[in-house]
């Protein structure tokens, strides 16, 4: 696969509702792991591996790759079942997912399996790292491109903000960051706003526990366009789950020549099932065995 | 002590804790970095959301949120995993808070590779080493959630900087209510002649344990309970090694810069004694706490085999 085969958007959903099945029942194998925000990113990362990135799962460290970096390192049971769609991985290895002596472990490790780029877990650490291999990259006269996800979290860690900085300042036009923003965290609600209604304020300063003991509006990023374009960033806004929005920006990003771009993408967190979606209580936790019944059977799975 | 109250995670009293404190006086302030969810904060939040300051997934500004406020006269509490404080913010913990000694206080959880199923990332073997050197904090480390309840109090009610590493798992609460936690002395679990096994955190019941075992071999065995790491119990550590003479020493952390390190350094100046080391010395991996517990040799069993080992030490 040393350029990006050109597949239909019917395959693609197709992958993507297979990526979905292996996510729900990793974590639900697992007992444990991250369904919602691995939900969330199922189509940003299938146009990668599927449309956009130059890659073979043959030769993993191939140099001139290109690379995916995935910042929000608990996005696991998303990033193992891409890479099992891809051929990196063995399906049936899916399910040994956080388990005692697993290849596949909570958070993303190095080279383990290969086609992961890098470690994570702690989050605001990916762009700092995307930005150092692409600026190997052009010192090498390698055209490959880094493409980095990050997460609401990950954008409010200074290091995503220092590193925005150094790549408008070195314009490191070979590198994309991509920003599932799917306004959830772990204690809660991000921000009140959505693509739909930008610029809207929230109801008060700050941020507070509800009733529910998740915090609303724990830290507003808005107007994030804003914020990436005063660093020297080529900005777009696009609807997250959208095969053709994705593939286009994507592929216009891999091809600009003067800055680096981010594609802030609105999503819905848990997208797919319908008891996760926009609720912060599966940011971190597994569906029980009716769960995994139901969200097979939303998927479109028998079971 | 108890057998039979529920298993508790020490992570569960925080925010119960410091919203019980403020209703009692005490000027405290909560900053949060996304994981008050899991620390039991937003409890606190609840109850006293002027106090509560959510400020995102950012360590390095809430140590330097919760200095400021501690400058204007707060009792200043953050939380969040070990990993990430101290692990992304020691060099905030170092300026802002160790050297002017403000008056905040660290409350991490996650500790440990009883974390579990995250796996290394997640696994906070380091921060006791990191903590501790750095000279005035104070560096506890409770057995239970009786005792973390105390130690929450005791932080709030002395002034200066505290570190205190709470765990994710429910664990044994071995402590009644009675039992009143001090600065600098650790609790006698069981007493003996033969050998001290001195532990801290979860492993203070696998001592116990080890403790039971010996025993039925005729070996017995005193456990210490190394919750105050800073200040040290100089006292019993040494009167361990007299009465004793030979210690083991027990820790979900890296022995190195842990409690093992730390007593063999004691021992070394004051009263050296044959000392055998129960920890972690390299990183961990995904599994159940449970297993991962085994898989480590963080075991009564690993405990029993280092007395042993301690115990032949002995000049005879
Ligand atoms: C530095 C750091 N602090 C805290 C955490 C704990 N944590 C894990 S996930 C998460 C927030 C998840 O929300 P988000 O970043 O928006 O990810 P997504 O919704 O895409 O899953 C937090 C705070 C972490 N992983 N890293
Ligand atoms: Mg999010």
């Amino acid at each position: 696969m040393a350029q990006a085969p050109s597949v239909s958007s019917e395959e693609l959903q197709e992958v993507a509702r297979n990526v979905r099945r292996s996510i729900v029942r990793m974590t639900h194998a697992a007992k444990s792991g991250h369904p919602g925000g691995s939900l969330s990113s199922v189509e940003i990362l299938t146009a990668l591996y599927f449309r956009v990135m130059r890659h073979d799962p043959k030769k993993p460290s191939w140099p001139d790759r290109d690379r995916f970096v995935l910042s929000k390192g608990h996005a696991t049971p998303l990033m193992y079942s891409v890479l099992a769609e891809a051929g990196y991985i063995d399906r049936d290895d899916l399910l040994t997912f956080r388990q005692l002596g697993t290849k596949l472990q909570g958070h993303t490790i190095m080279g383990k399996p290969p086609g992961v780029e890098m470690s994570a877990g702690a989050l605001g650490m990916g762009l700092s790292f995307s930005l150092g291999a692409a600026l190997a990259g052009r010192l090498d006269g390698r055209d490959y491109h880094v493409f980095c996800l990050l997460s609401d979290g990950d954008s409010q860690e200074g290091q995503t903000w220092e590193a925005a900085m150094a790549a408008g300042h070195h314009c490191a036009a070979n590198l994309t960051a991509i920003i599932d923003r799917n306004h959830i965290q772990n204690d809660g609600y991000s921000d009140y706003q959505r693509f739909d209604d930008e610029g809207q304020s929230p109801d008060r300063p700050g941020g507070w526990v509800m009733e529910d003991n998740h915090t609303a509006n724990i830290m507003n990023l808005e107007p994030l366009a804003d914020k990436w374009r005063a660093f020297g960033w080529d900005t777009k806004r696009i609807k997250g789950h959208d095969f053709d929005a994705l593939t286009t920006a994507l592929q216009d990003a891999r091809e600009d020549d003067e800055q680096p771009t981010v594609i802030i993408c609105e999503t819905t967190k848990g997208k797919g099932v319908s008891f996760m979606e926009n609720n912060p209580d599966f940011h971190g936790k597994a569906p029980s065995d009716e769960e995994l019944t139901q969200a097979l059977q939303e998927l479109g799975f028998e079971e | 002590m108890v057998q039979t109250a529920a298993d508790k995670a020490t992570r569960e009293v925080l925010g119960p804790t410091l919203a019980r404190l403020v209703r009692e006086g005490l000027d405290i302030v909560c900053v949060d970095a996304d994981l008050g969810y899991s620390t039991s904060a937003v409890k606190f939040g609840r109850e006293f959301p002027e106090r509560f300051f959510p400020i995102g997934v950012a360590e390095q500004n809430m140590i330097g949120v919760a200095a400021g406020l501690a400058s204007c006269g707060k009792v200043a509490f953050c939380s969040s995993f070990a990993v990430f404080a101290p692990g992304h913010c020691f060099d905030q913990l170092r300026m802002a808070v160790a050297q002017p000694r403000t008056n905040v206080k660290l409350f991490a959880s996650h500790a440990g590779v009883v974390t579990g199923e995250d796996g290394a990332s997640a696994e906070a073997l380091e921060d006791l080493a990191l903590m501790l050197s750095l000279p005035s904090f104070k560096v506890l480390f409770p057995a239970d959630a009786v005792e973390c309840e105390q130690m929450i109090e005791a932080a709030a009610r002395t002034d200066g900087p505290f570190y205190i590493r709470s765990l994710r798992p429910k664990t044994r609460i071995l402590f009644d209510d009675a039992h009143r936690f001090e600065l600098g002395k650790w609790p006698l679990m069981r007493d003996g002649k033969d050998v001290t096994l001195i532990a801290c955190g979860e492993l203070v019941k696998a001592a116990l344990d080890a403790a039971e075992t010996l025993a039925g071999e005729g070996v017995d065995a005193r456990v210490l309970n190394a919750s105050s790491l800073r200040p040290f119990d100089h006292g019993a550590l040494l009167a361990a090694a007299r009465e004793t003479g030979a210690i083991v020493t027990a820790e979900d952390h890296f022995i190195h810069g842990g409690l093992g390190g730390l007593v063999s350094q004691a021992l070394a100046a004051e009263q050296p004694t044959p000392v055998e080391f129960v920890g972690m010395e390299g990183y961990g991996t995904s599994g159940t706490w449970k297993q991962l517990l085994e898989h480590f040799d963080l075991t009564p069993e690993a405990i029993a085999r280092a007395a042993g080992n301690a115990i032949s030490r002995k000049s005879r």
